[in-house]
């Protein structure tokens, strides 16, 4: 995603210039060198960290990250080459002659535990005290070089105050260790750019502009910096403890909302290998726990395809039928939360082009103090709702003032992945070895189409699943119902359906080739926010954007680490569980038809669907006051 | 309000100091072809003058044999060594040597554009420098068909640096000239291949530069007469420190410090520093080695200390120094620096052990090896020379608890 | 900052942009023009260069903490920088140090309150052989002594 070359970031951390042959069998394609005195061959170009590993040969790393152009600043990485002076890193190294290369001598094994040990002298607080105690690359790396003492001394007092601005994401540079990883992720990855180093020489700090506030910069929330920090450095705003709190007040009635990415990753908190879903599992540990209701948020994702699906058809309508040249067109999705704050920094003047259904999360919460709480006779006051996600910014989402719909703070708290494995831990559970339960009734079924929202192109599959079906009256022409140009981690897809042999109610659409395009991580939003500022989007009508590099269960929220290996292990379980089901569109689930029976009777896009079920947006603009 | 600084040059010279019309070397490499000047240049045995001492032969011979559609001749007059302030004196009163040798590096290496990374420090030069330019524009010495050869068009720009010793590094100093921090890169790539905007890039010392012309003008030869064999031609000193005639000088390589304090007039020398902060301290008992490639290396910084200094304090100095100019990103520079610096003023203070200032030397042995470039890697340098040469002094003749 | 003053900075950037291009490699040059004329580089400034060359602000203000010449707190209108490395500290600049402390009531690192000095510290400056040396905005005043030093303080505007 990263790989191309990106004139933002200095030539230093682009990837390298070398030319990789095409085709490694023809003369100068490969080349044999030696590493710890075993000859092997690897493709011209290939760096030493890449052949190490094709060999079974470990070397240790920290500023190196598989989704990230390379650093090299860590040092941890060195290894020997024979002519060579000084120590190489493995990470930058390009293999462009027959070289020989040594991976644990003395001097380098010194260079190692000295670079340790320097980085442990600066980095302040404990391991017992951190949330990401054993499962920190420090941690790991001081266990791996046998470090038992100081021997350059330890910090003992804070340098920096802990900023805990922002509702979505903490940071505490007293554990940085400057990879520079999250500027990485920030610049280059996402093109938020709200990190970078600043200063020099010892006072360098990661900081944001001006040093400000993390809330008061242009943050998007999207938390994927948290996901590749290595230490504890960055991490989600953890309201677990008010969440204990309402449990254990046997006045509350505590309500939780279960999303899909969070149930196929969670097991990776528990030692499972990606790609393993927990959701009966989970059901059964959130009871456990002490939760009241565990809800499927795939529900409220079936009704936002109800509600945004509609508001597509309207908007053709008006566009096409009644010619009003005020409708904008592409329509864009506005589920991820991430994405909403980057279009109203990056974007403010294309907010009209953006969906006004709420996210699944909010629509949950606005149903659950409403509806629910008028069919179970609870008092919406005393309920509290909290949603377990992917995602960090959907802490700031749920904070936003716009959303009381309900007359209550909707959501009142968003749980990411690692904090809800965390509270099943703390409470005694291991979750693999949980009985498998079903969800709670009234919102106990959904679709696999409210399910595939959480791997990037899931929301896009949903929707065409259903419009399609709504304007011609047949199922999509997809074998399986599987509409496979939406899948895959491609970073912008695009493809189209054509319609044809409408049904009466939609014959203004006979024949319209309906163009959609995917786009995951907010670099490649950019990029799609410039295409529809030429005018080359005219002939889209529909874009899914997901904040997060592989949609939802890449999420800022998601276990560490994280990679593309791991993200398509995620998919995979999120596609199979789809496929397993019953009913997998989202027009079908009987509790969604129920809810506009017997409440949103007015059917969806309606006044009161509106008031609940949709919101608006600030342009807030780049601007840093 | 006029500056008041003078040139302190202190005597003529074999080479630089030597006598040169402006334009002359330019029109001996025009009427070679480029492959003749490389020769010319590689038979002159011509070594980087900054201090690293990589043949320039061979660096512009790497750039002229590239196909890129764009080539950058930069010339790095960065210079921030602590005791350094030759290219000062070359580029006030010789600017006609290093433009020249801009110009034909330019020619070699089939570069239309020169740049002149000049530190901020210096900006007083600036105004000079480019009504120089203009001048040399007048005369068809910069420009398009200079000197009317057919085709060969450049041009000279000077940009300031901002401050930054590291930006010295060549990598940094691109980093710096495309608008980013002066981070050194990550090498290989090395800028021969990727340079200034991605294009291939010589990065010249402004005093390498200055060699030129005159090789061009009296052949590689001639200049491979002067200095030593592996260390040829001439070298010019920043001398500075206890002595009665600190200045610039032009030495043939292979000098020896007893010979270069006896001219500058030291007495009662201790120590001398050579190549700066980053260089090695060298005792008295050593005064008979060599400055040249093969012994001593130098940028030509020379700092004489007499037997009133302390050298702790000097060594303080030093790595208060490293720890500001750090550029800050890799591990081993910026906190083992600091480490450094905290284990001198332990010494200072008395309250240190043997064997934790032996793990700093241990340390400083491994930063030596594993920095990102050459800062972190020469900044232990003095810590261990000092330390080693010095011990007496520092450790036992005051005994513990210095003030 | 006021909204003409705004403005009026909006435009010399735009101008500035123009002179060196919109490409990132003008990014110095820019800044160095800025600081020259007000001493230092305002947040609003930062972000205005930011935008008219698609970087993101928070870059522009890495570049300018990484250099030591630049500022983004206001500076008096004249930055002296004193040397401080070894041969002018050999030389005698601590009893520079000294007396431009005293002469000025500040410390080094902080600027008179009416806004006409800036006291700084600097590393080497290539004036060795004539220290101790000192730049006063681009000029540079060698083989100094307390007096002179005081001396020429007097004599900048």
């Amino acid at each position: 995603m990263a790989k191309e070359n990106n004139p933002r970031i200095p030539v230093s951390q682009q990837p390298f210039q070398v030319q990789k042959p095409e085709d490694t069998t023809a003369i100068g394609g490969t080349i044999s060198i030696e590493v710890n005195e075993k000859k092997v061959s690897v493709p011209f170009g290939t760096t030493i960290l890449e052949a190490c590993k094709e060999n079974q040969i470990h070397v240790p790393t920290l500023c190196h990250h598989p989704d990230l152009c390379v650093a090299g600043v860590c040092r941890i990485c060195v290894v020997e080459v024979d002519g060579m002076r000084t120590l190489q890193t493995a990470c930058t190294f390009p293999i462009t002659s027959p070289i020989k290369i040594h991976t644990s001598t003395p001097m380098v094994r010194k260079a190692r535990r000295h670079i340790i040990d320097l980085l442990l002298s600066e980095h302040y607080g404990e391991c017992y005290s951190c949330f990401r105690n054993e499962n920190c690359e420090l941690q790991t790396l001081a266990k791996e070089y046998g470090v038992d003492s100081y021997t350059f001394g330890h910090i003992t007092t804070p340098k920096f105050d802990v900023d805990r601005s922002s509702a979505s994401v903490v940071r505490d540079m007293n554990k940085c260790i400057l990879c520079k990883r999250c500027v990485r992720t920030c610049i280059d990855l996402q093109e938020v750019g709200c990190l970078e180093a600043l200063d020099r020489g010892h006072e360098t700090h990661v900081g944001t502009f001006l040093d400000k506030p993390l809330a008061e910069v242009i943050c998007i929330n999207c938390g994927q910096c948290i996901n590749r920090c290595p230490t504890g450095a960055l991490r989600a705003n953890d309201p677990s403890d008010q969440i204990w709190n309402a449990i254990d007040d046997p006045k509350k009635h505590v309500v939780i909302q279960t999303a899909p990415s969070p149930r196929a990753a969670i097991g990776e908190e528990f030692g499972i290998e990606p790609g393993h879903s927990f959701t009966g599992e989970l059901n059964s540990a959130l009871k456990r726990i002490g939760f009241d209701k565990v809800f499927d948020t795939n529900y409220t994702a079936d009704l936002t395809i109800i509600e945004e699906g509609t508001e597509l058809l309207n908007r053709l309508k008006k566009a096409l039928v009644d010619k009003d040249e005020s409708v904008k067109i592409p329509q864009f999705t506005s589920c991820s939360p991430g994405w909403i704050k980057f279009i109203e920094h990056f974007y403010p003047e294309y907010l009209d082009y953006l969906s006004t259904a709420k996210s699944p999360q909010q629509m949950f919460g606005a149903i659950t103090k409403t509806f629910y709480a008028q069919e179970a006779k609870i008092n919406p006051a005393d309920i509290v709702t909290v949603a377990l996600m992917p995602c960090s910014a959907k802490k700031f989402e749920c904070n936003r003032p716009e959303m009381d719909s309900s007359g209550f703070k909707d959501v009142d708290y968003g749980l990411t992945t690692r904090e809800m494995a965390k509270m099943i831990k703390e409470a005694g559970i291991f979750l693999p070895e949980m009985p498998k339960s079903h969800f709670d009734d009234p919102f106990g079924d959904a679709s696999g189409a409210g399910l595939i929202f959480g791997a990037t192109g899931g929301v896009m599959e949903a929707a065409l699943r259903t419009v399609y079906e709504l304007v011609t009256g047949r199922e999509v022409p997809f074998k399986n119902l599987n509409i496979t140009p939406c899948r895959g981690f491609e970073g912008i897809k695009q493809a189209s359906v054509k319609l044809e042999n409408c049904v009466d109610a939609y014959k203004f659409l006979e024949g319209v080739e309906v163009k959609f395009i995917v786009a995951h991580g907010t670099a490649n939003a950019t990029k799609v926010m410039e295409m529809l500022k030429k005018g080359e989007l005219n002939d889209v009508h529909f874009v899914e954007i997901m904040a997060c590099p592989g949609g939802c269960l890449g999420g800022g929220g998601q276990p560490i680490p994280t990679s593309e290996e791991i993200r398509t292990k995620r998919a995979q379980a999120i596609y199979a569980e789809d496929e397993s089901l019953e009913l997998r569109k989202s027009h079908e689930n009987p509790h969604v038809k129920l809810l506009y029976e017997k409440f949103l009777t007015e059917g969806p896009c309606s006044e009161k669907s509106h008031h609940l079920l949709h919101t608006h947006y600030t342009k807030r603009g780049k601007f840093i006051s | 309000m006029e500056n008041n600084l003078d040139n302190n040059k202190k005597r003529t010279g074999p080479v630089l100091f030597s006598k040169y019309t402006r334009g002359e070397g330019i029109k001996k490499a025009l009427a070679m072809p480029r492959e003749d000047v490389l020769f010319e240049l590689k038979s002159s045995g011509l070594k980087g003058r900054g201090g690293a001492g990589f043949p320039t032969s061979t660096k512009w011979m790497l750039v002229a044999a590239s196909t890129a559609s764009k080539k950058f001749i930069v010339c790095n007059a960065d210079e921030g060594e602590p005791g350094t302030f030759k290219d000062r004196v070359l580029l006030m009163e010789y600017p006609e040597l290093v433009f020249d040798g801009m110009v034909i590096a330019g020619y070699t290496i089939g570069a239309k554009t020169g740049i002149v990374y000049l530190r901020g420090e210096y900006e007083y030069l600036l105004l000079q420098l480019e009504e120089y330019l203009m001048k040399m524009r007048d005369d068809n010495l910069l420009g398009k068909n200079i000197l009317s050869k057919e085709g060969f068009d450049f041009d000279i720009s000077i940009r300031l640096g901002s401050g930054a010793y590291v930006c010295g590094e060549e990598t940094a100093l691109i980093e710096s000239l495309e608008g980013h921090r002066g981070e050194p890169r990550n090498r290989p790539p090395y800028p021969v291949n990727t340079g200034y905007l991605g294009f291939p890039t010589v990065v010249n010392n402004v005093e390498t530069l200055a060699s030129v012309p005159h090789i061009m003008q009296k052949g590689g030869d001639w200049f491979r007469l002067i200095g030593t064999d592996k260390s040829t031609g001439s070298k010019l000193l920043s001398i500075s420190g206890d002595c009665e005639k600190p200045g610039v000088y032009e030495i043939p390589w292979g000098t020896t410090i007893t010979e270069l304090l006896q001219f500058v007039g030291a007495q009662n020398t201790k120590a001398v520093q050579v190549g700066g902060a980053s260089g090695i301290c060298i005792p008295k008992r050593n005064f008979d080695r060599h400055l040249a490639y093969e012994d001593i290396a130098t940028g030509g910084s020379i700092i004489i200390f007499n037997e009133s200094r302390d050298m702790l304090h000097v060594l303080q100095n030093f790595m208060e120094f490293f720890v500001e100019e750090s550029c800050g990103q890799c591990t081993p520079c910026r906190i083992g620096n600091t480490k450094l610096l905290e284990g001198v003023k332990m010494i200072r203070s008395g309250e240190f052990t043997f064997s934790y200032i032996n793990a700093l030397k241990d340390l400083g042995k491994s930063m030596q090896v594993a920095s990102k470039c050459g800062l972190g890697q020469s900044s232990p340098n003095a810590f261990i020379s000092i330390l080693e040469n010095f011990k007496d002094e520092i450790f036992f003749h005051n005994g513990y608890g210095r003030k | 900052m006021l909204v003409y003053e705004k403005n009026a900075l909006s435009e010399e950037i735009e101008l500035l942009v123009e002179k060196y291009g919109v490409d990132r490699s003008s990014l110095l040059q820019i800044l160095q023009d800025v600081q020259r004329k007000h001493n230092h580089i305002s947040d609003f400034a930062q972000q205005e260069i930011a935008r008219l060359l698609s970087i993101h602000p928070v870059e522009v203000n890495s570049v300018i903490s990484f250099y030591s010449f630049l500022h983004s707190q206001p500076q008096g209108r004249n930055s002296i920088k004193l040397c401080q490395t070894i041969s002018c500290d050999m030389a005698g600049k601590q009893k520079i140090e000294d007396a431009l402390t005293r002469e000025l009531g500040i410390s080094f690192g902080e600027t008179t309150k009416d806004k006409k000095y800036t006291l700084e510290h600097t590393n080497c400056m290539g004036m060795c052989d004539q220290g101790p040396a000192m730049l006063i905005n681009d000029k540079v005043f060698t083989r100094l002594d307390p007096e002179k030093a005081v001396n020429i303080l007097k004599e900048v505007e």
